[in-house]
């Protein structure tokens, strides 16, 4: 590892610089444009965010060694850059879906300004060193989160998802900082890396090291989302306008695993040769095995009774974090790699999904189950995209998704932790209940009136009051899709397909992008 | 080879119907007719490539692994880093499989002209669960065995929940839960026979790396496998998804689901048990006997309880695979000679039953049995073809049906004479409920009400004629089928005696 000092880092940080410089500009930009160009300043976010992307790109495939920049604040090893692109590329999705959103129209240029500042506070997550660093990139991430969730104007829900976040997520990042202190006396370090090189040689003993660990993913658990710090989830996801709620479901996680890793893997284990050992009698593995069968439970079965779609994603994405907790007992590099491979197919296929169900949002009006009804002689092409995201998410071939859990359940199998691995893909039989009934409710019910007469045009009309009372004034009623959420469902799409079928290309990156031992 | 065949030809059966799916996505849905016609169109070529196979393959080669499977095409590398190939071939149990996967399609394919909403999805569907089925029996690679495996079941759920039944929903989502909890034992195994049989998804090359796996770690991965298999068979007590199932299903995916897919259970323990973990398979066929037994007998008994025709055909479907089961347990040549062939006959029989069903439920719009009567002076040639159908599934002589139970049977004895004497009471219950079915449907006084049911039209007799003309002669001269499995089947008993000798029945 290469210690620069401030200024020597600063060139690394070029893509991190462009954001900040970004979302300021985008900030003054709505101070003195004010409304009156409203609907540019996604499409400007999007621009900073591809700059940034860019600019992160060339670092993606290096090898060897990390950099420790800022005096070994922020890390730049090949997870970060690997994490960095990942960021990017919510930001700019959730910029993408924001940018036709009829809910955010008024949300203006902070929207897009914030949703830059979060991307910036999602990559110092994954690059945290310190353990200051790591405190205040989460937070960095949490307010923005809370002030992203409570920013419909005007709206109950929305401001009462976004009180709840915020006290939900002032205690737990209050017992992660207790937590944080408890390490810090231990070792008398907040660099990882140095505490790391006390533990290992003995600084402390098992049972305090346990219970600061303990608070630790208090704080953690809520950023991904897991059991039992899940309790927030589908409120705020509900309460959340829908590119918010897909930018929730995918962001902070992902940051949240990030950083889980980044302390688990620095501080409390140690690197042998082909992967790492937890510290001497600290048997964390064990206790996250224990939270990852809890959350793949809890997340399904919760999400069997859900009749608000946004809820039920919810759930879906507490299932989702139980998953990728089980990666995390590994201790591989295989693990790592599934962890990641697995945050990119749930990436294309979570957003997908939401694209398609703001859309029937949008157009019916509600977040029911029901608004969904008969997507299928609506909008077709959504409803098949819609079933691709489902069987991905269900983890079916030939969808990323299945792509996905099989790289992680090989690396369980592997690793000897068959049991975790059977329970996980009972899981995925659970989670079979509640996609497919999307799928049904989507594709299936309505579908038998056209039997009868073609009489009454609109599909249903009891059951779907939204589309029209008469089936003459819903065509007035429907308001055209943007082709550019189409065109994105449908490149989302059409990835989770291909990436289903051959994804080498995106494991190579991933494995050499991530340069593990 | 007297044919001509073309290159990849395995490649092109599979795709084929693919390509066909992905025209009729992009026809007009205003003409039905091009609709059916591609529909069509989309099956005939792989039912003539089947054909060519069957003619081309070569059937002696002395029992050498290495010359079971032939037309092979790859491996061709697809996922590298996981040591991932694409590669297909047939041995013989594979291409009876293939060869019946291709005529059950392009009979189902016709038979599904009577579908009158929503033509392009069900025929699209229907095209990809064909892709899916041909990919299972050709498929040499663990990995695209898996996926051919789970992409047949989103096509059925949505056959069976869209076009099924008053109850489709609840049948359409238990035959797809039912499945993908069997799967996920496969996936489970397979990714463990991965990293211990020397990180290769070649089935071959699993057949020798798995063998020096412990006895515990092969008795687990068997049931594991055996599960997922049994569900599909189906074999007790994983057989209740079967009836709902084929209740609610239109006709022509009753067929293919009676005449294909539960073929891929049996299959899959040949291919996959027999061949992967034969030390375990020889230790634990009496597994397979006893449930063998149980299907045989239980599932008669509820046939007999049926007053629905259709369950009834549905219910005598577990029963007659249960034969196989009891046949492959055997681990003799006869036995399990006559479980491929049962399998084989069992589909074009079973087949023929449904499209029955089928043929009487668009007349009467009902199948209760004690609703007909007296049938046989109203419809002649419908009655005539039912009485072949049943009684070649009841096993009389001259029939297909006789030959492969005759066969399980004179296996099975050698091996397990006890769970043989039992099972063969099924002979008796279900020659009793299909006479005793005949009688209430077709002797008698004809019930008033079906005084102008009309005959079988020309399109449901190009359905079931060739069918009946198969059963016929395979009944007569089953030789055809039985050199074609003779010596894969050979090889593959020796494979398993060889590795559990000593390990006898009781």
């Amino acid at each position: 590892m290469v210690a620069l000092e401030n200024f020597g880092s600063l060139k690394h940080f070029l893509p991190e610089c462009l954001l900040m410089g970004g979302a300021l500009l985008v900030l003054v930009l709505d101070m003195v444009w004010g409304a009156r160009r409203r609907a540019l300043y996604p499409w400007l976010g999007v621009g900073v965010l591809a700059l940034a992307g860019l600019a992160a790109l060339p670092g993606a495939g290096l090898r060897g060694e990390g950099l420790a920049l800022f005096e070994q604040m922020f890390t730049l090893d090949g997870f970060t850059r690997v994490f960095r692109l990942f960021f990017v590329l919510v930001g700019a999705l959730t910029l993408l879906m924001a940018a036709r959103s009829r809910e955010l129209r008024g949300a203006g240029g902070e929207f897009t300004g914030l949703t830059l500042i979060v991307v910036l506070g999602m990559i110092l997550m994954a690059g945290a060193g310190n353990l200051v660093m790591a405190y205040l990139a989460m937070e960095t991430v949490s307010l923005l989160s809370y002030t992203l969730v409570g920013s419909l104007r005007g709206n109950r829900r929305s401001h009462e998802a976004g009180l709840k976040y915020v006290i939900f997520g002032g205690v737990a990042s209050g017992a992660m900082l207790y937590g944080f202190s408890w390490l810090f006396g231990l070792t008398g370090t907040l660099d990882l890396a140095a505490m790391g090189e006390a533990f290992r040689a003995g600084a402390a003993q098992p049972l305090p090291v346990f219970l600061a660990l303990v608070l630790i993913l208090v704080g953690l658990g809520f950023k991904m989302a897991a059991a039992p710090f899940h309790m927030w989830c589908p409120d705020v996801y509900e309460g959340a306008p829908v590119a918010v709620t897909a930018f929730l479901s995918v962001g902070p996680k992902a940051a949240g695993f990030a950083l889980t890793l980044r302390i688990l893997y620095t501080a409390l284990a140690e690197p042998t040769g082909s992967g790492w050992l937890p510290i001497a009698g600290l048997p964390w593995p064990t206790l996250i095995a224990v939270m990852a069968v809890a959350t793949m439970f809890i997340g399904n079965l919760s999400a069997l009774w859900q009749d608000n779609l946004k809820r039920l994603m919810a759930y879906s994405s507490i299932a989702h974090a139980g998953y990728l907790l089980a990666g995390l007992v590994l201790l591989t590099p295989a693990g790592v790699t599934a962890i990641v491979f697995y945050l990119f197919a749930y990436l294309i296929m979570n957003f997908g999904a939401f694209m398609v169900i703001a859309a029937v949002a949008e157009e019916s009006g509600s977040g029911g189950i029901d608004g969904i009804r008969g997507l299928w002689r609506r909008r077709p092409f959504l409803a098949v995209m819609m079933l691709i995201f489902l069987i991905s998410l269900t983890g079916l071939p030939p969808a990323f998704g299945f792509i996905g859990k099989f790289y992680l359940f090989a690396a369980l199998i592997e690793g000897g932790w068959l049991w975790l691995a059977l329970l996980g893909l009972l899981n995925s039989v659970i989670s079979l209940g509640y996609y497919m009934r999307i799928a049904r409710v989507m594709l299936i019910d309505g579908t038998e009136d056209a039997a009868p007469a073609p009489t009454g045009a609109a599909p249903a009309p009891v059951l779907h009051p939204a589309t029209g009372p008469a089936g003459v004034a819903a065509p007035a009623a429907t308001p055209a899709l943007s082709p550019l959420s189409v065109a994105i469902v449908g490149v989302l799409g059409v990835l989770t397909v291909l990436l289903g079928i051959y994804w080498e290309p995106l494991r190579l990156f991933a494995e050499r992008g991530l340069a593990l031992p | 080879m007297f044919l001509a065949t073309i290159d990849n030809v395995l490649s092109w059966m599979i795709f084929f119907p693919l390509i066909g799916a992905a025209v009729i996505l992009l026809l007009p849905a205003k003409r039905p007719n091009w609709i059916k016609g591609v529909g069509v169109a989309a099956t005939l070529p792989p039912l003539w490539w089947a054909i060519e196979l069957f003619a081309g393959f070569q059937r002696r080669f002395g029992g050498e692994p290495l010359k079971q499977f032939q037309y092979l095409e790859g491996p061709r590398p697809w996922i590298e880093s996981f040591n991932i190939n694409y590669t297909l071939g047939v041995d013989g149990i594979s291409i009876s499989m293939v060869l019946l996967t291709a005529l059950i399609c392009t009979i189902a394919v016709i038979a599904s002209f009577g579908i009158n909403r929503q033509l392009k999805a069900y025929f699209a569907l229907f095209l990809l669960l064909d892709t899916g089925m041909m990919g299972v029996f050709c498929a040499l690679d663990f990995f695209l065995f898996y996926v051919f495996w789970e992409i047949m079941l989103l096509p059925m759920y949505f056959l069976i929940g869209i076009w099924g039944g008053p109850n489709k929903i609840y049948a359409a989502i238990k035959f797809f839960l039912y499945t993908l909890f069997g799967s996920v034992f496969m996936l489970l195994a397979v990714i463990f026979l991965y990293f211990k049989a020397g990180k290769t998804f070649d089935m071959a090359e699993m057949m020798q790396g798995a063998r020096g796996l412990a006895m515990t770690a092969q008795v687990l991965l068997w049931f594991a496998f055996y599960i997922a298999f049994a569900i599909k068979i189906p074999a007790f007590p994983f057989h209740t998804w079967l009836p709902d199932a084929h209740v609610e299903a239109p006709t022509a995916i009753s067929v293919i689901l009676a005449g294909v897919l539960l073929k891929m259970g049996t299959y899959g323990l040949l291919r996959v048990n027999y061949a992967l973990l034969p030390e375990a398979t020889a230790k634990l066929a009496w597994v397979l006997a006893l449930i063998g037994m149980i299907n045989i007998v239980y599932g008669a008994l509820c046939a007999m309880a049926q007053s629905d025709l259709k369950k009834l055909v549905a219910y005598s479907s577990i029963s007659h695979m249960g034969y196989v089961m009891l046949g492959m347990a055997s681990l003799t040549p006869q036995g399990v000679n006559g479980a491929v062939l049962q399998m084989f006959n069992h589909g074009t029989i079973t087949a023929m039953l449904f499209l029955l069903v089928g043929v009487l439920y668009d007349r009467a719009h009902h199948r209760q049995i004690d609703g007909f009567g007296g049938l046989a002076n109203q419809v002649p040639v419908y009655t005539g073809i039912t009485a072949l159908a049943f009684f070649a599934s009841l096993g009389l002589p001259g029939l297909s049906g006789f030959v492969s139970e005759v066969l399980v049977f004179m296996g099975g004895f050698r091996t397990f004479p006890l769970y043989t004497i039992v099972s063969a009471t099924g002979i008796v219950i279900t020659a009793a409920y299909l006479l005793w079915t005949l009688q209430r449907m077709f002797l008698g006084e004809l019930n008033p009400k079906y005084a102008t049911l009309t005959d079988m039209n020309r399109r449901e007799l190009i359905t079931l004629v060739p069918l009946g003309i198969i059963v016929i002669i395979l009944g007569v001269w089953p030789l055809p089928v039985l050199d074609l499995i003779g010596d894969t089947l050979g090889f593959l008993v020796g494979h398993v005696n060889g590795a559990g000798a000593g390990l006898a029945g009781f």
